[in-house]
């Protein structure tokens, strides 16, 4: 039993002139975003653009300027987001006794993970890492997992929540071309069976062209957003990444 | 040979010294395995330092029971350190150790003034056959504290440290989780410290967790053996300082160590 919904279409997310601002340090400055259901949208640009602190900005982490709302578009309902974040990576050393269970479950639920397993919370735990073929995983320690595997179970972590909106890290590290392939896959599959949007921080231009539907090249603030054609033949494009060669 | 082991349970000082030793030990074998578990073994070894400072400022304002300006002063600490760690302005353990100095050296300047300090000397080592009932019943109040917090807040804290944005996403109080556990901790490291000593109340918070840590796969596993570690060591290492006369609380830090070495050894075979 997968759980399949149609994305309706109809949610939208508007990001008006976000701003961030860190001690003197102005680091985003007028970010206008408007990001709809059943899209990928990709967030590309140089290191230090400021493509992580939009991401922590988001999710209320960091204090912003400006205004993130979420609306219903057929009635213009404003509604409260829920952001399903899926880190690049977590805190898990050699050796920690941390099972996919206990990570899932202290996210999960309020019953202590340290007391016994629930037999409904394991089911339902499962279920929702079948989505992303890693319900093999269950009892096994996080720190074992590969950084692939580490990404499915995030991913898993990540819908059981039914977000409205996926923000996510592409993962640099630890993972093969394969892979790559693999989790791109995995975000076409998202966004077409689930009601949400896709938000993704990526440094592979290939990738983005491939897969992305809507590309915002970011530095400081939005230099160009649009259709991947639109953006990767822009001229701001090229100030950015200079004569980078990518087949659009 | 009856006679050998229930000899020591007709002195009403042992009979105390073992409740308080069965009260303690599973507290510090829950609250070790988070400890060890978020990296502030450090934290809480500065924590037992700043006991003797608390103690000091209570005795310069007068206070009629030092146990009191003692708690506060940990609290506050516990805070304070907190704060400053969550700045990012200096590394973790280097602000811990410059907290922790300043505090021990005020607080050893104060109470050895006069040439006095040898009555707070016993603080180092401890002494838990000199438990009363009346703090017998403080040690229960505070375990009962304790699981009460473990259960309704385990899951959050334990999330916060896996990843504290993840946790932060999914509206678990980051900040407030953190530092009502530093509170916590502060509250069980003064209470305890006059039993168990400011020397070595750290490695029992910290040695069965960690233990249990090299042979555990899973949390539920991590905590079953930590407290099974925590209270054997306890239990044993009452009875044989009784036996061979020797302060309890290192006799206690002995087995625990000699458990983690086993552990050791062996959670390095099997992985």
């Amino acid at each position: 039993m997968r759980k399949i919904i149609q994305p309706c279409g109809l949610h939208c997310m508007k990001v008006q002139h976000l701003g961030v601002t860190i001690g003197t340090q102005e680091i985003l400055t007028d970010i206008n975003l408007h990001i709809h259901c059943g899209t990928l949208n990709a967030v590309i640009g140089k290191n230090g653009a400021g493509k992580s602190t939009l991401v922590r900005a988001m999710l209320g982490e960091l204090p912003y300027t400006g205004s993130i709302e979420f609306k219903d578009c057929e009635d213009g309902r404003l509604q409260k987001l829920k952001i399903g974040y899926v880190p690049q990576a977590v805190n898990i050393e050699k050796h920690t006794p941390v099972s996919v269970y206990d990570l899932i479950a202290s996210y999960q639920s309020r019953f202590p993970v340290c007391l016994h397993k629930r037999k409904r919370l394991y089911a339902s735990i499962k279920e929702s890492l079948k989505l992303f073929e890693a319900d093999a995983f269950i009892d096994k320690q996080v720190c074992n997992l590969s950084g692939g595997e580490l990404q499915r179970v995030l991913l898993s972590l990540a819908v059981m929540d039914e977000p409205n909106l996926l923000l996510l890290d592409e993962p640099v590290s630890g993972i093969d071309q394969n892979g790559m392939e693999l989790f791109y896959e995995l975000m076409d599959y998202l966004k077409q069976n689930f009601d949400l949007a896709v938000i993704l921080i990526s440094h592979d231009l290939d990738y983005v062209a491939k897969y992305a539907d809507w590309v915002i090249l970011l530095d400081k603030t939005v230099l160009k957003q649009g259709a991947v054609k639109d953006v990767y033949k822009s001229p701001e494009f090229g100030r950015v990444f200079g004569e980078t060669e990518v087949r659009v | 040979m009856t006679m050998f082991f229930t000899e020591w349970m007709q002195y009403g000082f042992m009979r105390s010294a073992f409740a308080a030793v069965l009260l303690i030990t599973p507290l510090f074998g829950i609250l070790g395995t988070m400890i060890v578990e978020r990296k502030m073994a450090f934290f809480s070894d500065a924590l037992g330092h700043s006991a003797l400072t608390g103690i000091a400022v209570g005795v310069v304002l007068g206070v009629s029971d030092t146990n009191v300006s003692m708690l506060l002063f940990a609290i506050v600490f516990a805070l304070l350190l907190n704060m400053l760690a969550g700045r990012g302005m200096a590394a973790n353990d280097t602000l811990i150790s410059v907290f922790s100095s300043f505090s021990i050296a005020l607080g050893l300047v104060i109470l050895s003034k006069g040439g006095n300090f040898s009555q707070y000397s016993s603080l180092l080592v401890g002494d838990i056959l000199s438990i009363s009932k009346k703090e017998l019943f403080y040690l229960a109040a505070i375990l009962v504290v304790t699981l009460a917090f473990w259960a309704a807040c385990f899951n959050s804290l334990s999330a916060v440290s896996i990843h504290r944005t993840l946790a932060k996403s999914r509206r678990i109080p980051a900040a407030f989780m953190e530092n009502l556990f530093a509170v916590l901790t502060a509250l069980i490291v003064t209470v305890s410290i006059k039993w168990v000593g400011i020397l070595i109340i750290n490695a029992l918070l910290i040695l069965p967790a960690a233990a249990s840590r090299n042979i555990s796969q899973n949390l539920r596993e991590y905590h079953f053996f930590s407290i099974l570690f925590s209270m054997f060591s306890g239990i044993f290492g009452l009875l044989v300082s009784y036996f061979i006369n020797a302060a309890t609380g290192p006799v206690i830090v002995i087995f625990a160590s000699v458990i983690y070495f086993i552990t050791y050894s062996y959670g390095s075979r099997i992985q």
